[in-house]
Formats: C-alpha cells, sequence, structure tokens
C-alpha cells in the first residue's frame, strides 16, 4: 500500500512508474484521476491505456462448436521519464528538460509548439495543446510528491497495479522489464519503468496480436 | 471442419488534420497504420472535456466527504476538493488499507469523473413545463410555485377520478447511494413519501438488473438468500462465475474488483468465467474462459448434470437430504412420474431427449468434450464458489437461467458452507443503516417492473396472471393464485433520478408510441440533474440537485466483508435554480395540504441527523452525527457471509420458505402455474430449470433474417445510463457496437466502420468494434448509451440499446429479456 499522508517528502534520484499488469483491467481510473486533476480536454491523455488483442478462434460447423485461442491484455502507460529522452534531444528551445529527481518536463514559456517532441516520443507523452499553443506532458504530480502525496493515477488504482518509486528501487524488487508489447523497444529512450508482465504479454516486436484499441490512446 | 481464423484487422483510419500521436511507433501497429485521436481537435474555446463551472463566491478552499451515488453495486466515497465555492478536484478515499475488510474504497473511473457529471451542460437550471408535443423538445420555464401548483392540481383530479393506483413512480436508479435523496427503490423515495401522505401510488416489485431471478429465486430457495461473499473465496478451491463480471460493473477498488482480485491473489484458486463475452474479469481473472451462446446456460448446466449423473459424480446426500425433485424418489407427494430433474437430463421426462453434453454442445456453442471436461472438474474440485451475475438470466428464459446455477451448486453440494456458494449473486456484509422513513402506502396492487407501459394501456383489470401481486406479501409463492386486481390504468408517472421512462426499459420506438397519447398517461414529471432521454419525453422537468449539492449519507454497497457508511456532505451551493427532491417534495406538500405530515418540521439535515441517531441504535460504534461528518466513511470489518448457512447446519429447524421446505429442484407452485396460468403466445413455465428455447434463442427461425444474437453488456463508461453524457468517459469508452471477426468479415466490416444494427423494433447507427473477445454469433451494444435519433421514429445515433430490445414479458416473472434481441448488421 503506498501511503498518501507521508509527513516528510522524499528527495528522489530518478523516478519511474510500476505497473503489475497481471492485474491491470483496462478500467482507465488512471486516465480519468490524471485528467481531473490536470484539467485536460477531450485529446489530451497524459496517461492512456492500451489494449493488446490477438489469437484465433476455431469453430467445428457440424456440431456447432467453437473455440476460442485469444489473449488480450491492457498496459497504462504515461511519461517514462526515460533515462534517454529523446524529447530533450529533439526540442529545439530546451523548454524540455529533466529535473534532479529524473522528472522530464515541459517549461512552457520556453515551448515554441514545434511538436518535434511528439514525433520523437515513441510513447506519445508529450502531447500538444492548441488552446496553449505549447506541448503538455506528465509531471509526476510534482506538487503532490511535495506534500508526500502519491501521483493521481497511482492512488487512484482500484486494483492496486500501479506504483511509482526510485526506479532503482523498483527494479530490485519487480525486476527491469519494459518491454512489453505495444510499447517499443526500451532500447529506444530507455524508460524508467518496471512491468510485471500479463501472463499473455508478449516482447516487444515480437507480438503476433494488434493494437486493439488504437483510437484511445 | 475447422476455420483458424486471422487476427483482426486494424482498425480504420479516418484522415483529420487532428492532432496526430506518434502511436506508428508503437510497435504493434508498425505497418498497419496509425491511430488518429478520433474525437476532436483540441484547444479551441468550448474543448470538449473543459469543465466550465458556474461563478461561486469567496476563495475559501476545503475538501468535501461526498460518494458516486449510481447504480453498479459499489458505492465509493469522493473528496471533493472546492476552492471559492467551486469543485477543483476529486480525490479518492485516503483511509484504510489493501486488506480484506479494512480496505481503501477507491473510485472506479466513473466516479472519478463526477466533476463533469456536475458542471455538466445538460444540466437542468430552472423548472419548465413541455409546451409542444410530448417528446418534441419544445418548453416554457416556470415558476417552482407554479410547478407545484400545476403538478399538486393534476394529482388531486387523478387521485379523484382514478384512484391513487393510477399514480405511479417508476423504478430509477440514478440517486440509489443517497438516503434522504434516495431513488430506489422508488417506494423509499421521498417522492413515495409524499404520495403517502395523499393515499398512497401504484408500486413495482423487483428491479430491471434482476427481476427474472428474483422470481425465480422465491420458487427455488423460498426468497433471495445470496451467495457467500466474494472475500470468501479464499477458502474456494475453484470459483465459478456465470456471466458475473465485477471487473466491469463492481469496479470499485474497494468493492468486488479489489476483493476477487485480493481473493485470488491469497489463495490461489482456479476461476472459470461463463460468458459470451472475454470480459475483463475474463481476461482479469479467470484461468479458463469458456464462451456460450447467450441464454443456454441452462442447457450447459444440463450437459454437466448429465455427466455428474451417468457417472455417478452428483453429492447424492445433499440432493436427498436438502432438495425436492431432483430425482424420483424425492418428489412432491401425488405427482405423475418422471418429471424429476434426472428424468429430464436422462430423457424420460415429457420431451423424450437424453441432455448428453453433445445435445448441449450444439446449443451452447461449448465442445462436448469440454462440457465432459469441465463436470468432472466442478464435481470433483471442491469447495467450489458457483455464483452468477444478472446478464444470464435477462433473457427471454431468464428464469430457468437463472436457476441453472443454482442447480449446479445443489448437485455439487457446495450450499451453506465455507469456501462454496448457493448459485445465486455474490453476498455482502453490510452495516445495518437506518432508511428515511416514508410512512405507509395503503395501495394493494403491485406491478411487475416491466410492465408499467402495459399498464398505461391496460392497467385496469390487470390480475395476478400479469404478474399483479399483493402488496401484504409480494413473495412469489404467495401470488400464484386468485389476487388482487388493479383498477386502473396508468395516468402520472413520477421519475426521479430514472431514465426508464425511454432509455433504459425495453422498446425505444414502442414506448414513445405509447407515450405519444397525451390522453393515456396524462402526465409525466421528471427531477433530474440533466436532460436525459427521459426527461426529453416527460411533461414537467424539476431541476435536481447533485449530491455534491445537498447534506445526505450513502449506505454501504457490496465489498465483501466490508461494512462502511459514507457522510455526503454539500460540498458546494445549488447550482441554478435546483432544488433537492426533498424540498420539492414539500413544496408540492404544502399545494396538497399535507407539507406538516411530509417534514414533521424537520428540515433534510435535520432528518440526516435523525438517520444517524436511529443508526447508531444497530450500529453503535458509528459516530454521532457531527464526529461522522468529519470522518467521512466509517468503516468496519464484518464477518464473511456463507449463503444459506443455517439451512445447511440445520434444515429441519431452518426450513425454507417453499411448500416443502427444502430447496425445490421441481417447483410445485411453478408446476401449478404451468398448468393453471393462460401464458402470452411462445411462453412455457418448466417447473425444473430446464433449458427452454424462447423468443429469439438459438434456432429461432427468426434467425435467417436476424442471424446475430445481440446482448447489451454493461460498459465501463457508463452505469446504465448514469454517466452516459460525460465527454471524458465518452473519449475513454467509446461507443461501439462487439462484433466477432468471423461475422464482421463475413460481412465486409472493419473496426472503426459505421455499421447499422437493427431488427424488426428499430435500428441504430454506430461504430463496429471487430474483436476476437466475443463468440461468434454474438454481437453487442453496451446498454445505457443515450439515445439520439437522427429524426422522430427514426434510426438512433446515439447507440442506445433499447432500440432493438422487446417489452415482451418472460413467461412467470413478467419480467425483462432484454438480451434476447437477434438482429442483423450491415455496413451503414
Amino acid at each position: 500500500m503506498t501511503d498518501v499522508t507521508k509527513a516528510n517528502p522524499t528527495k528522489y534520484k530518478q523516478l519511474g512508474f510500476y505497473l503489475d499488469q497481471t492485474g491491470c483491467t483496462g478500467c482507465k481510473a488512471c486516465q480519468i484521476a490524471c485528467k481531473d486533476k490536470n484539467d485536460l480536454p477531450v485529446g489530451i491523455n497524459w496517461r492512456r491505456v492500451a489494449e493488446y488483442s490477438g489469437g484465433g478462434w476455431s469453430q467445428d460447423e457440424s456440431e456447432g462448436t467453437f473455440k476460442p485461442n485469444i489473449f488480450t491484455y491492457y498496459t497504462s502507460v504515461a511519461c517514462n521519464h526515460c533515462q534517454d529522452p529523446i524529447c530533450i534531444r529533439v526540442c529545439p528551445t530546451q523548454a524540455m528538460h529533466k529535473g534532479d529527481d529524473g522528472i522530464v518536463s515541459v517549461d512552457a514559456s520556453v515551448c515554441i509548439g514545434c511538436r518535434y517532441c511528439e514525433w520523437a516520443c515513441p510513447y506519445g507523452a508529450p502531447q500538444f495543446s492548441a488552446e496553449k499553443g505549447v506541448m503538455t506532458k506528465c509531471n509526476f504530480c510534482q506538487d503532490f510528491l511535495a506534500e508526500g502525496r502519491d501521483p493521481a493515477c497511482v492512488a487512484a488504482c482500484p486494483s492496486r497495479v500501479l506504483h511509482f518509486g526510485e526506479i532503482d528501487d523498483l527494479r530490485k524488487k519487480h525486476g527491469d522489464t519494459a518491454d512489453i508489447e505495444p510499447l517499443p523497444d526500451p532500447k529506444i529512450t530507455k524508460p524508467n519503468l518496471v512491468i510485471t508482465p500479463h501472463k499473455d504479454a508478449q516482447k516487444s516486436g515480437h507480438g503476433h496480436g494488434v493494437l486493439a484499441n488504437p483510437n484511445e490512446v | 471442419m475447422m476455420h483458424q481464423s486471422a487476427p483482426p484487422p486494424a482498425r480504420n483510419n479516418e484522415s483529420s488534420g487532428v492532432t496526430r500521436r506518434r502511436f506508428m511507433q508503437w510497435t504493434a501497429i508498425a505497418g498497419a497504420g496509425t491511430g488518429l485521436v478520433s474525437l476532436t481537435a483540441c484547444g479551441k474555446a468550448g474543448t470538449p472535456g473543459t469543465i466550465v463551472a458556474p461563478a461561486a463566491g469567496g476563495t475559501e478552499a476545503k475538501v468535501v466527504w461526498s460518494a458516486c451515488n449510481v447504480n453498479c453495486g459499489s458505492r465509493c466515497p469522493l473528496r471533493l476538493n472546492v476552492v471559492g465555492g467551486v469543485i477543483t478536484r476529486v480525490d479518492p478515499d485516503n483511509t484504510g488499507d489493501d486488506n480484506l475488510g479494512t480496505q481503501q474504497i477507491r473510485a472506479c473511473v466513473r466516479g472519478r469523473s463526477i466533476r463533469q457529471r456536475i458542471y455538466n451542460p445538460d444540466r437542468l437550471k430552472k423548472p419548465m413545463k413541455r409546451v409542444g408535443k410530448r417528446g418534441e423538445g419544445k418548453w416554457a420555464e416556470i415558476s417552482w410555485d407554479e410547478a407545484f401548483t400545476t403538478i399538486a392540481g393534476t394529482l388531486k383530479r387523478l387521485i379523484k377520478d382514478h384512484g391513487n393506483e393510477s399514480i405511479y413512480i417508476n423504478y430509477g436508479t440514478g440517486v440509489l447511494g443517497a438516503t434522504v435523496a434516495t431513488s430506489w427503490p422508488p417506494a423509499s423515495s421521498a417522492v413515495a413519501r409524499m404520495m403517502n401522505c395523499v393515499g398512497g401510488s401504484l408500486n413495482q416489485y423487483n428491479d430491471y438488473s434482476a427481476a427474472n431471478i428474483e422470481t425465480a429465486v422465491d420458487f427455488h430457495y423460498g426468497g433471495w438468500q445470496g451467495s457467500n461473499s466474494n472475500d470468501d473465496t479464499v477458502n474456494s478451491k475453484l470459483v465459478l462465475m456465470f456471466g458475473n463480471n465485477p471487473h466491469e460493473t463492481r469496479m470499485s477498488g474497494g468493492g468486488e474488483t479489489f476483493v476477487t482480485q485480493t481473493a485470488k491473489k491469497l489463495s490461489g484458486h482456479k476461476v472459470i468465467v461463463f460468458d459470451p463475452r472475454y470480459t475483463d474479469t475474463a481476461m482479469n481473472l479467470a484461468d479458463e474462459w469458456v464462451p456460450l451462446r447467450p441464454g443456454t446456460d441452462a442447457a450447459l448446466v444440463a450437459g454437466f448434470a448429465h455427466v455428474m449423473i451417468t457417472e455417478k459424480l452428483v453429492d447424492q446426500a445433499f440432493l436427498d437430504k436438502y432438495c425436492s425433485g431432483f430425482d424420483e424418489a424425492h418428489m412432491p407427494a401425488g405427482m405423475p412420474a418422471n418429471l424429476s430433474y434426472e428424468s429430464y437430463v436422462l430423457g424420460r421426462g415429457a420431451d423424450g431427449i437424453v441432455k448428453s453434453p453433445a445435445w448441449a454442445s450444439q446449443i451452447t456453442g461449448v465442445p462436448a468434450d469440454d462440457i465432459r471436461r469441465l463436470a468432472r472438474e466442478i464435481a470433483l474440485t471442491k469447495p467450489c464458489a458457483i455464483t452468477q451475475g444478472w446478464g444470464p438470466q435477462r433473457h427471454s428464459n431468464g428464469e430457468n437461467q437463472s436457476r441453472a446455477p443454482m442447480l449446479l451448486a445443489a448437485m455439487t453440494g457446495n450450499i451453506g458452507i465455507s469456501g462454496g456458494g448457493t448459485g445465486e449473486r455474490e453476498g455482502y456484509a453490510g452495516l445495518p443503516m437506518a432508511a428515511f422513513p416514508v410512512l405507509d402506502n395503503p395501495v394493494r396492487p403491485v406491478l411487475p417492473v416491466y410492465r408499467w407501459t402495459e399498464a398505461i394501456l391496460r392497467g385496469k383489470g390487470m390480475g395476478y396472471q400479469d404478474g399483479i401481486r399483493d402488496a401484504k406479501d409480494t413473495n412469489s409463492n404467495a401470488n400464484i393464485k386468485a389476487g388482487v386486481t388493479l383498477n386502473s390504468n396508468i395516468k402520472f408517472i413520477w421519475l426521479y433520478g430514472s431514465n426508464s421512462l425511454i432509455n433504459q426499459h425495453g422498446d425505444i420506438n414502442k414506448t414513445i408510441e405509447i407515450l405519444s397519447d397525451e390522453s393515456k398517461c396524462e402526465m409525466i414529471v421528471c427531477i433530474d440533474n440533466h436532460m436525459t432521454v427521459s426527461a426529453r419525453y416527460s411533461d414537467i422537468l424539476l431541476p435536481d440537485v447533485t449530491t455534491a449539492e445537498q447534506v445526505d449519507l450513502a449506505a454501504q454497497q457490496s465489498a465483501g466483508n466490508l461494512g462502511y457508511a459514507i457522510f455526503t456532505d454539500k460540498a458546494i451551493e445549488p447550482l441554478y435554480e435546483c432544488m433537492p427532491v426533498y424540498e420539492q417534495m414539500a413544496g408540492i406538500a404544502d399545494k396538497l395540504g399535507v407539507k406538516k405530515k411530509f417534514t414533521e418540521g424537520r428540515t433534510q439535515e435535520e432528518w440526516v441527523r435523525w438517520i444517524v441517531d436511529e443508526s447508531r441504535k444497530a450500529v453503535p460504534d458509528l459516530p454521532p452525527f457531527e464526529e461522522f461528518r468529519k470522518m467521512g466513511v466509517f468503516k468496519k470489518k464484518l464477518d464473511s457471509v456463507i449463503g444459506m448457512k443455517k439451512f445447511r447446519d440445520d434444515p429441519v429447524a431452518n426450513k425454507l420458505k417453499t411448500p416443502s421446505g427444502k430447496i425445490e429442484i421441481f417447483s410445485s407452485n411453478l408446476h401449478t402455474v404451468s398448468q393453471t396460468w393462460k401464458m402470452e403466445k411462445g411462453n412455457t413455465v418448466t417447473a425444473l430449470p430446464e433449458y427452454v428455447q424462447s423468443r429469439e434463442m438459438p434456432g429461432d427461425p427468426l434467425q435467417k433474417k436476424y442471424p446475430l444474437q445481440c446482448i447489451g453488456h454493461h460498459y465501463k463508461a457508463r452505469t446504465h445510463s448514469s454517466y452516459g453524457n460525460v465527454v471524458w468517459l465518452k473519449e475513454a469508452h467509446p461507443q461501439m457496437v462487439w462484433i466477432n471477426e468471423l461475422d464482421a468479415q463475413a460481412r465486409g466490416i472493419a473496426s472503426g466502420d459505421k455499421v447499422k444494427v437493427f431488427n424488426d423494433r428499430g435500428a441504430l447507427i454506430l461504430p463496429a468494434h471487430v474483436t476476437l473477445r466475443i463468440a461468434p454469433g454474438v454481437a453487442s451494444v453496451p446498454q445505457g448509451a443515450w439515445y439520439a435519433p437522427d429524426k422522430a421514429g427514426g434510426v438512433d445515433l446515439g447507440g442506445s440499446m433499447n432500440t432493438l430490445t422487446s417489452h415482451f414479458p418472460t413467461a412467470y416473472s413478467k419480467a425483462n429479456g432484454q438480451h434476447s434481441n437477434l438482429v442483423q448488421i450491415v455496413k451503414a
């Protein structure tokens, strides 16, 4: 259980997210909690949930029977505050930057809204606000962290499968898997993300399913 | 002949100039096209999803306890952050932990979006009266005084001319969780209390959720028993869930989603889900998913029974001691031979058909080998928790559907023991909180919940064979012979927190036709927050406050062995000219000269104080009013529920309320009903939980025209129709018709294509979700989306499932079979 009323906020070296995918139901309480906290309009989702599905059915037409051999699983993903953040590399103004705690943020006063970061990020994390004319993204609920509270998405998870912490600690406890379809190869940006895979989870680039909800992510 | 199907085609991409995200880089769809943001470009003024709250006063910042009060079966506290009189954020419960019985009650995706329900552009702002034809959408604002005067005057006239039986409070669960402001049961609402001050009103029994099981269980078990609470599955070796899908319905992270996940983690039991859809419960909780054709669960259980009987795997000692009618040696006295369940299964009954796994496989679609394997596993793995959700019984053969899992629980002797289950819905431990007192309703006839449209047309003279029951005892067993008769058609309908006038009732087009004759039902008064579909077809609209705008209590819902109650305080002042239902009813009571009787001199807050005091008599450690108000949510770990434990422990001292006092696998009262009631054409009553190929089941000749079975599953975006106008949820969980890729390919349909779903009752157009997660031959339109016809009587573009459903009642419950719909689907 993550404590939402910590008295003394921790100083972090590099924050990361941990998803126990075995229990993710695809409910999107995390996505909505994020939208509620940050007043995000339709079209901007700092956290979203991908569904990956595949397999097939066999039918016996003479008997009128059918049998599934299918799979599906969900992946809740936000900005992974990467070790090698490609969004920062492509940013022409240095608006995109990485803080002492490893959080990747965009400085709206410097951002010119060129959207290079949006095109570069393989996770779709930076998202353009036409209203503000700048990029927006997950900031790890820095204000909540300062109060000793969990990020809104983590505190929201009905199944308690979304957690956060010092990435080294998370990897010590939960291993170092982040190459799960439909996520990209972690070699690209070195995400600070750890996943305990669903029983049907498949390795990035080697899956035989498809993203089942492309319009929702 | 076996066909192996290919992976589903990628969703079609519409090209538009909106923000493109780089999902082509997600490896899964590399080369398969890009995903686009399908909804709208963001940013302009009036951006969808931007919350616009009316200005309030001050700068005070506070956090106020509230709750999400809709009808999902969970109940979640919400902590509303208020700044300057405006709710700026929703925070979850911050008490409790991650253990069964003391858990934190984390609200689901719906509750977390509640600001968009409160500050919704659809909010009703002022009282209005209809000025065009019913449903035409022409309104004029009126004062509260005019509204009260008009309503009171009409009530007086109709009561004088037609009696109190002509006034009906329709089923409505939009505010189910509240206490003073509760909308369900309607007989417990402030509207009922007001009506009871002037002679009462026509009440209904049962509900749209579970009306078939609610009737059937009286005959089977003598009355509602419930199964074990889900926390008790830590003691199970095997868990069977028939159409039970907590991970999309009871989604709370303090309710059954949390409880089932946690119990499985602790015990490692195996879970088998029987469902036409690969639900989120099936993908998440289940070790095995058994897809079957909708409405055929009773055939599957008969196939299991055949294996268990022929291989001598039934718990004969349990059947002999606790049940009536399983075999010929245990039938009620005087019955002819071969009416037992065993005779039915072995082909000695009237139909002469052996209910072998092969027979069951053709009906259900489940291969016979799987039926044999599962039957043996179920019979030999004990204890086994058997529960059902309520989808399986919302079919045209719903009564028998509901009895089949109960029968399976009896055959395997799992009833009344820890780790077992009764085959009913899971039970839960609860605190006995006091209710808002509503006085007595002297009206005797009680209507089956689904028959109010019929009662508008021909209520006068409807009797027990139409399902009319006597308020003195509404148990099914007490109402099978001549009883009370309804003496009036319905002339006046109250809708409070109810979208069951149009959107949630069956056959929308037919309902609209019935309501369009304004001389029949003369007045419809709608009390609600939003311009719902039902509000659109009402005559007077009374704008209600939301839970956040009034002080009240919320009793708990299903959460395993966690007992709790929530103090739902007033977070903000009522928006616009909205008024709490209690004050509305006090205003009408005033016009009717019964205000004092209605209020007893109390304000709503004073009633809440009274209810806290009353509750403390039964729940002594519940804190007093002020302390509870500060605390927000009161929790207490309770004992696990073991359904029917007393009966199991001592069946003689604790006889069931069936004629035999036992579990009636053969119901002698249903046998009487089958012999004496005049049935609608096509309806059949059986004393046993047989499979009945009733209206629009597989094999119906109508399948030549409409080949697909179309169900309407509960969807994560809504609780029924509540939250159906929240754009964040429409974005997160868009409305689509689910169709198996094999059926889609045969029709040239790709994911995202606009398709027309239709039958003789209506048509709707919505995007297709081509998926592997539903059985071939089955489609599903998630129920509860808001009806939006392209023109009066036209095609529904809102995706409302009830455009396709039927008013036709089930055999003896006279209830809703809203999942029994044969349809065709074509590209639109």
